[in-house]
């Protein structure tokens, strides 16, 4: 069972390096003599902000509202990140009292 | 040691945040039941902060390996367009060329796209020091952190919040570095619409087509508010100097939009 996973994972790893790869190494070789064409820029400059809200979203897939605790550890811990975010704008700083606020709630609400 | 010196003390910042943010990679990958070898393996080859998170449920949730492909593709759909900035600079680059684009991470990139590069110093190796640093910074941080991660005792439930917590910030920062909200509105609506419509498990790869459908969709909008905000912003250079009651009521009318 382990070498399955263990194989599974070595693979999804390898994958996961030659696309990232694939990606940083790609506008070198196409770009390299040429100018950007208009199209790709603009995907550029919009496509990091849609990405990220999509991030959020896949990381909040996994909320259920129909049943206890109702997404809530979750949704105070998200609004205590964007509130200390936007407050001192410290990325560490919003990242470490979001975790800490969301593992005490969930320990404590599903216990 | 020259290039050390000088560029030591540009990498700090991602020093710590890179520390930090690895280590709790290094944690969460050893909560997950993969220890320091995979840690090492992704945080050497991968070498990308988000996707590496993105990465640990991945492989924990047995994704298959085709979306694992589209997801690390359109998570690290960016880095495309760090290239696309940085041709020119690693231009000649050489034998360093392979390392440098490889080590491109967002951080990394924030410290050479600028191209300043002090006085004295080749550009190419200086941004190879830079980019080793940060490299070795991650690194460090993730060994430290799955080697931290199997001294845990106690309840660890829910600290994989720490990658949320981190893209919420990004988008945050986004958000408030930015007038022009409609991406980060497009992104958030189509993956909902998408996670309502096909699930938690499939939602990722058609929410990145529709996202890419609407943006395309809506490119001549923003490129026209784009061109008229730069106007506006070159028309502004002269009257810059606001004084301070300007920029707090202009953060009041912010606050509350």
């Amino acid at each position: 069972m382990t070498t399955i996973i263990s194989n599974q994972s070595f693979w999804a790893i390898v994958i996961m390096s030659a696309m990232t790869l694939l990606l940083r190494v790609l506008p070198f070789l196409v770009f390299g003599h040429r100018k950007t064409p208009a199209y790709i820029s603009f995907l550029g400059k919009y496509l990091p902000y849609a990405i990220m809200g999509m991030l959020v979203v896949y990381c909040l897939k996994g909320i259920t509202f129909t049943a206890a605790p109702f997404g809530l550890p979750e949704l105070i811990a998200v609004a205590l990140v964007v509130v200390l975010h936007v407050w001192k704008r410290n990325t560490l700083f919003s990242i470490i009292c979001g975790t800490v606020c969301y593992m005490i709630l969930l320990q404590t609400m599903t216990h | 040691m020259k290039y050390l010196k000088t560029a030591f003390p540009k990498t700090l910042p991602v020093l710590a945040g890179y520390m930090v943010l690895g280590m709790g990679f290094g944690i969460l990958l050893r909560v997950n039941g993969y220890g320091i070898l995979w840690a090492l393996a992704m945080s050497i080859f991968i070498y990308a902060g988000s996707m590496q998170f993105v990465g640990i449920s991945l492989i924990t949730g047995g994704a298959s390996l085709v979306s694992i492909a589209v997801t690390t593709l359109m998570v690290n759909a960016r880095h495309l367009f760090y290239g696309i900035s940085m041709v020119d600079r690693y231009r000649g680059a050489g034998h360093k060329k392979p390392y440098l684009m490889h080590a491109l991470t967002d951080e990394t990139y924030s410290l050479v796209c600028t191209g300043d590069v002090p006085e004295g110093l080749q550009p190419h190796r200086y941004y190879l020091t830079i980019s080793a640093l940060n490299h070795t910074y991650w690194v460090m941080g993730s060994v430290l952190g799955s080697l931290v991660g199997g001294l845990l005792t106690f309840n660890t439930a829910g600290i994989d919040f720490a990658m949320t917590a981190l893209f919420v910030t990004v988008f945050v920062e986004q958000w408030l570095t930015t007038k022009e909200h409609r991406p980060a509105l497009i992104g958030v609506e189509a993956s909902v619409l998408c996670l309502l419509f096909f699930g938690a498990d499939h939602f990722l790869i058609p929410a990145m087509i529709l996202i890419t459908a609407a943006l395309t969709m809506k490119r001549k909008v923003l490129e026209q508010r784009d061109s008229f905000e730069q106007a506006a912003a070159s028309q502004q250079q002269d009257t810059l100097t606001l004084d301070t009651k300007d920029i707090s009521m202009f953060d009041n009318k912010e606050d509350c939009v």
